[in-house]
């Protein structure tokens, strides 16, 4: 009786985000399977799996899954070994360092596309960027980064974002991390890099998992960055599986192949997740 | 010269002196302790040692070797902490070797170290475990067992015990003492428990507002108190310090006047002058209920029923309270008017702040 009174309460928010999920996917799942391009409208045949080959076969969809994984990989990378040195620099106390820490998280509060923008335009431009300005007063040729590395400066955007959302994460970690022990340590004849390696590094493995999901879950549906900035382009060099998918249907204006390649980017999410919890996730249990 | 020499040490926080001087000499394999209210400086001191804290004026020498400037991790000393502090994500025998690891050396050099020192703490069977699947004591002993396996010229100790339930707590004590008389190295002790200071230590530091108010041994400390601080902080129940009315001093013998009472004994000599208002200071176990010829009257206010023992509280007619310690089994009743008499060779008299006259250091020939 109490039970069935609590599934009841508890019922229509379960439904709620049961549906919120269900409708969205069955539709994917349905148009994944017929012939839907909005420029032939009413020709919606049942075509199987013929969508799923075109966008496999699509010559950008390697490329894209490729930069998927590079651009989840270095930003995590960069994030998580820069996150962790700048906490631990931070950590002890010095004159200004609650403003530094305020200028590091600052980062985290810009929209993504105001992030591509001032990158884009006020530190890549070749004529008038601060890159730009660095390289002339030094007398070198201005790289034009957007059309030259595309994809090494979305991850520079990209990690320039999330950088203060792993250094936020560590501060907090650090703080609870007990004095008594590194002093030990100290007496045990550490010195500052011992202590930061066998004790410091250890500690922040928990928070390291818990950044690590949370950033990738973030990281593969990247998408702002790269169609304020590069369009995907030059060619596919930037072109991730976000912006292949949405390539496929609003400028080809063909929803089956989207959909075909939506449902493909949830199976890489699954792939990619599985791999990396069960690579981080045993830390979890420590 | 002794093994540790700490001369004029002195700490300053931004606006506050912790250690005020505080000059220390402590022989090799001695086991002392430093005990005193909170905020006394004692574990500030031991930092200072420990090199955890720098000082900020005078020097410590540690066996001909000044290290008052050197990083802690050079000074070779060895610290247990109040928390105990273990590396929790590496094993039992991860923490044990770590210092030695960290020295670089030999790997069956370590083995044979930590299997020596597992053995003698029983600690061989948990080698593999992490320090959150320990109890408190199993914790306590790895703690000291990472000590022990550097064999450090000094150990330190912070409160080592105070984390752990009574019962417990006594057996550690046994186990520290035991462990003192086998490796007879130096040894020092913070604690602001009475109890483990007097079984403990060789000698006692009684600090004080970042001073040393007296070195000594236990017995030494609790027989003749230099300070009326050192009187009230060692003993339990603590010493009985009564005002008295007058002091007068004929000839041979002295008067201590109390409430038309008069404590008289002989003496044969007196160090200092003695001060009209003095305070007498006697111990619980050395007043005695006696049916006549008691000293002073008073009245019973409570009595505390220890089993063995029992405090009865007495109020003197001019309001002091005092605790005299009798049997178990007495007849005496609350609200009863009571005889007590004092033990003359136990008297020691203080002014304001210090000892000015005992019967037992005059005998002794010594202040």
């Amino acid at each position: 009786m109490k039970r069935s009174i609590t599934r009841l309460l508890m019922a229509p928010s379960v439904i709620l985000l049961l549906v919120w999920m269900i409708v969205p996917l069955s539709m994917t799942i349905y148009f994944s399977t017929i012939n839907y391009n909005l420029l032939y409208p009413g020709r919606n045949n049942f075509v199987g799996w013929m969508n799923f080959e075109f966008f496999v076969t699509d010559p950008g969809f390697w490329i894209a899954v490729s930069n998927t994984l590079i651009l989840l990989g270095s930003v995590l990378v960069i994030t998580v070994v820069l996150g962790v040195a700048l906490s631990a620099l931070i950590d002890k106390p010095f004159f200004g360092r609650n403003i530094v820490r305020v200028l590091l998280i600052s980062p985290f509060f810009i929209m993504p596309t105001v992030n591509a923008l001032i990158w884009k335009n006020m530190m890549m431009n070749p004529v008038y960027g601060i890159f730009a300005w660095i390289s002339n007063s030094l007398g070198l040729e201005p790289i034009d980064w957007l059309s030259n590395y595309p994809l090494m400066s979305i991850i520079i955007m990209v990690s320039w974002q999330w950088l203060p959302f792993a250094i936020l994460v560590f501060v907090t970690a650090l703080q609870s991390q007990d004095t008594e022990q590194k002093e030990a340590a100290q007496m045990d004849g550490a010195n500052g890099w011992h202590i930061f390696r066998y004790l410091t590094v250890p500690h922040l493995a928990r928070p390291i998992a818990v950044v690590v999901m949370i950033e990738t879950i973030f990281l593969l549906a990247v998408f702002a960055e790269i169609y304020v900035s590069t369009g995907g382009g030059p060619g596919y060099d930037s072109t991730n599986l976000a912006y292949l998918i949405y390539n496929q249907a609003l400028l080809q204006y063909d929803v089956g192949v989207a959909s075909a390649g939506g449902l493909f980017a949830v199976l890489l999410a699954n792939i990619v997740a599985f791999f990396l919890i069960r690579a981080v996730g045993k830390n979890l249990t420590v | 010269m002794a093994y540790l020499n700490i001369t004029e040490l002195q700490k300053h926080y931004d606006n506050y002196h912790a250690l005020r001087g505080i000059n220390l000499a402590i022989e090799e394999g001695e086991f002392i302790v430093f005990v005193g209210p909170s905020g006394c400086g004692k574990s500030t001191l031991l930092r200072t040692i420990a090199g955890l804290e720098s000082s900020t004026g005078g020097t410590i020498e540690l066996d001909g070797r000044d290290i008052t400037e050197l990083s802690s991790s050079k000074r070779d000393l060895a610290m247990v902490f109040q928390s105990y502090a273990l590396y929790p994500h590496m094993t039992v025998a991860d923490n044990l070797s770590f210092a030695l690891r960290l020295a670089k050396e030999e790997q069956s050099v370590i083995d044979e170290k930590v299997k020596s020192v597992s053995a003698s703490l029983q600690l061989d069977k948990l080698l593999e475990r992490k320090p959150k699947e320990l109890s408190g004591g199993q914790r306590q002993r790895v703690a000291i067992g990472r000590a022990i396996v550097r064999q450090p010229k000094v150990f330190l100790f912070d409160e080592p015990l105070s984390n752990l339930d009574a019962a417990l707590r006594v057996q550690m004590r046994l186990e520290l003492a035991r462990l003192h008389k086998k490796l007879g190295t130096t040894m020092i002790y913070v604690t602001h428990d009475q109890v483990e200071a007097m079984t403990l230590a060789d000698r006692v530091v009684i600090l004080n507002a970042g001073q040393i108010e007296q070195v000594g041994t236990p017995l030494e400390l609790y027989r003749s108190p230099n300070s009326r601080f050192v009187a009230e902080f060692i003993g339990t129940p603590k010493m009985n310090l009564i005002e008295l009315d007058n002091v007068v001093r004929e000839a041979d013998t002295l008067h201590l006047k109390l409430l038309n009472a008069s404590i008289d004994f002989p003496v044969a000599r007196t160090h200092g002058p003695l001060p009209d208002n003095a305070i007498m200071g006697i111990r619980p176990e050395h007043m005695h209920i006696v049916e006549s010829d008691g000293d002073v009257m008073g009245k019973v206010e409570l009595i505390e029923h220890l089993g063995s023992e029992a405090y009865t509280h007495i109020r003197l007619a001019n309001d002091q309270t005092i605790i005299v310690k009798t049997s178990a089994r007495t007849n005496i009743k609350d609200g009863e008017e009571v005889q007590i008499r004092v033990d003359r060779e136990e008297i020691i008299l203080f002014n304001e702040n210090d000892r000015v006259f005992s019967v037992v250091a005059e005998e002794a020939g010594h202040e």
